[in-house]
């Protein structure tokens, strides 16, 4: 495996006050696949050094990749590549790493993918190449956020809604229109089992949850993929 | 090669004669853990220090309570990278439990109730260099920084005090603990930057 | 994947970076059953812990060390099992 590589800021775009997505630009990068991430390297004047885990929020596109970071008040790298990394800046990346939590086209059957707050970044790389994909098989969205104000790709799902099944579930405040009322994912929010594939990414707490809620559902275990990120 | 990561200092910043080399202050109180947070309720809570013989010697909290406590003020410094100064501890010095039991090693192993285990050469847990915390900054020791009790050796990087702490075994050789047998350094003395096995 | 500040614990897709150094394959797909209570897993699903100062990585039924990595400026440590003795890997990749 090639150690680490480039990646010069081309772009950032901001999807919550807190949450940005960050597009950069990898000389020679290799492809990846859907659900995998990278490391990212920063180092200091003095050589420092710290290394965090992003996940690759779109398909693979040539020397393109799309990182989602949620801003942690008080972390030593989030808030720094969230609002501090230039554009036109470069830090280091290795990648892609991970084969274990990845979808690809070629595994056509149901797909349930189940979101926490950012954990929507490697999910919403799975639903792009979905959607391009020919499939034709159920493919069902569950986003939980606490409030509209954290929703990541909004109006990219609006749009996507017409295609695929995408329910946002909000755990503290719910808008006046929607017909859920505000609370933590529960086992009546889920489809029926039908043999789905099943992706879960978010905090530890919420990934515990909503594993143990697919396994009473009916959910085969091997048929559960997990990432956590804290 | 351009510069890389423009901006981003980390947390190394320089702080006036109290913090060791590549180390940076911090006011919080990170938590490390390598597994679950153990709950040692204090009713079932016991410390025992066992000699090279095999002689042993256990308190109860209440017995362990008992005994004459201090209240160290100390800085604290963790291999991650931070310091922490003027932390304020109440327990036992660990001169009073080591002088319960006769012995001729010249190392020491504690060890926590969740397994973890750390090494330390005898001379640095005497002479009052080391207590059994129970207290941190006016309240019981929470578990996630080890309570009901845990080590605090502050001469040495902080992964040398156990958390969880049960007991001390006594042992003539130095026998690699948890860390050390991953490549940290067998003693780890922060002013002399012994990090990793090589340093 | 993202950063918090203090997470009760991550799980091993976080070790692809760390391991994928030494490892010519991707090792979070490799598969255990754990000597301890027979629960079987990927790699991806242990429980990690860390990532200071040092990964250690555990069997998600039973909470028994499956591996433990330590990666230093010229080294990595990987410890397997719970017991002593770790092997330590020379790192081809590292540049600075």
């Amino acid at each position: 495996m090639p150690g680490w590589r480039r990646a010069r800021l081309t772009e950032r775009t901001d999807q919550t006050a807190t949450g940005r997505t960050l597009t950069f630009e990898v000389a020679r990068w290799p492809g990846h696949l859907p659900g995998q991430h990278v490391d990212v390297r920063l180092t200091a004047a003095d050589g420092y050094q710290a290394v965090r885990s992003y996940s690759l929020a779109a398909p693979a596109d040539t020397d393109r990749i799309e990182l989602g970071v949620q801003a942690v008040p008080g972390g030593e790298v989030s808030p720094y590549l969230a609002d501090d990394l230039p554009v036109d800046a470069e830090v280091e990346v290795k990648g892609p790493l991970g084969g274990w939590f990845v979808w690809t086209p070629e595994e056509p059957g149901p797909l349930l993918l189940i979101a926490g707050g950012s954990g929507i970044v490697p999910l919403m790389a799975m639903l792009r190449a979905r959607l391009a994909s020919a499939s034709d098989a159920p493919c069902t969205l569950l986003y939980s956020v606490r409030g509209p104000d954290e929703v990541w790709y909004a109006t990219e799902l609006d749009s996507a809604a017409q295609h695929t099944h995408i329910r946002r579930l909000y755990t503290r405040l719910a808008p006046a229109d929607s017909e859920r009322p505000a609370g933590r994912v529960t086992k009546l929010d889920l489809p029926p089992a039908e043999g789905s594939r099943c992706y879960v990414c978010g905090p530890t707490g919420f990934v515990e949850h909503v594993s143990a809620l697919l396994l009473g559902a009916g959910h085969a275990p091997d048929q559960i993929r997990t990432e956590r990120f804290g | 090669m351009g510069s890389l990561s423009p901006g981003f200092h980390g947390k190394t910043h320089a702080f006036e004669g109290r913090l060791p080399p590549g180390q940076y202050p911090t006011e919080s109180f990170p938590v490390l853990s390598a597994g679950p947070t153990p709950h040692i309720p204090t009713d079932r809570w016991s410390f025992t220090v066992t000699t090279e013989v095999g002689e042993s010697r256990t308190w109860t909290w209440d017995e362990m309570m008992a005994l004459p406590q201090e209240e160290p003020t100390v800085d604290i410094h963790c291999v991650t990278r931070w310091s922490k100064f003027d932390t304020t501890w109440r327990g036992v010095s660990l001169d009073v439990l080591l002088d319960e039991v006769e012995t001729a090693a010249d190392f020491v192993v504690a060890e926590s109730f969740d397994g973890y285990t750390t090494n330390l050469p005898l001379e640095d847990v005497t002479d009052g260099k080391a207590w059994l915390a129970h207290f941190f900054d006016g309240f019981a020791l929470s578990p996630d920084h080890g309570g009901p009790a845990r080590l605090v050796i502050p001469h040495l990087y902080f992964w040398k005090s156990a958390k969880w702490v049960k007991g001390l075994i006594l042992t003539p050789e130095n026998e690699p603990g948890f860390w050390e047998s991953a490549g940290y350094h067998d003693y780890g003395d922060p002013w002399r930057e012994q990090r990793y096995w090589s340093d | 994947m993202n950063e918090q500040e203090h997470p009760l614990y991550l799980d091993g897709n976080a070790l692809a970076g760390p391991l994928g150094e030494i490892f010519t394959t991707d090792p979070t797909t490799a598969w255990r059953l754990c000597p301890s209570c027979r629960l079987p897993a990927t790699m991806a699903q242990l429980h990690v812990y860390g990532p200071e100062p040092g990964l250690t990585a555990r069997c998600p039924g039973c909470a028994a060390i499956a591996l433990r990595v330590v990666t230093q400026p010229g080294y990595l440590w990987l410890q397997l099992g719970s017991g002593a003795g770790a092997f330590r890997f020379a790192r081809p990749h590292i540049t600075s």
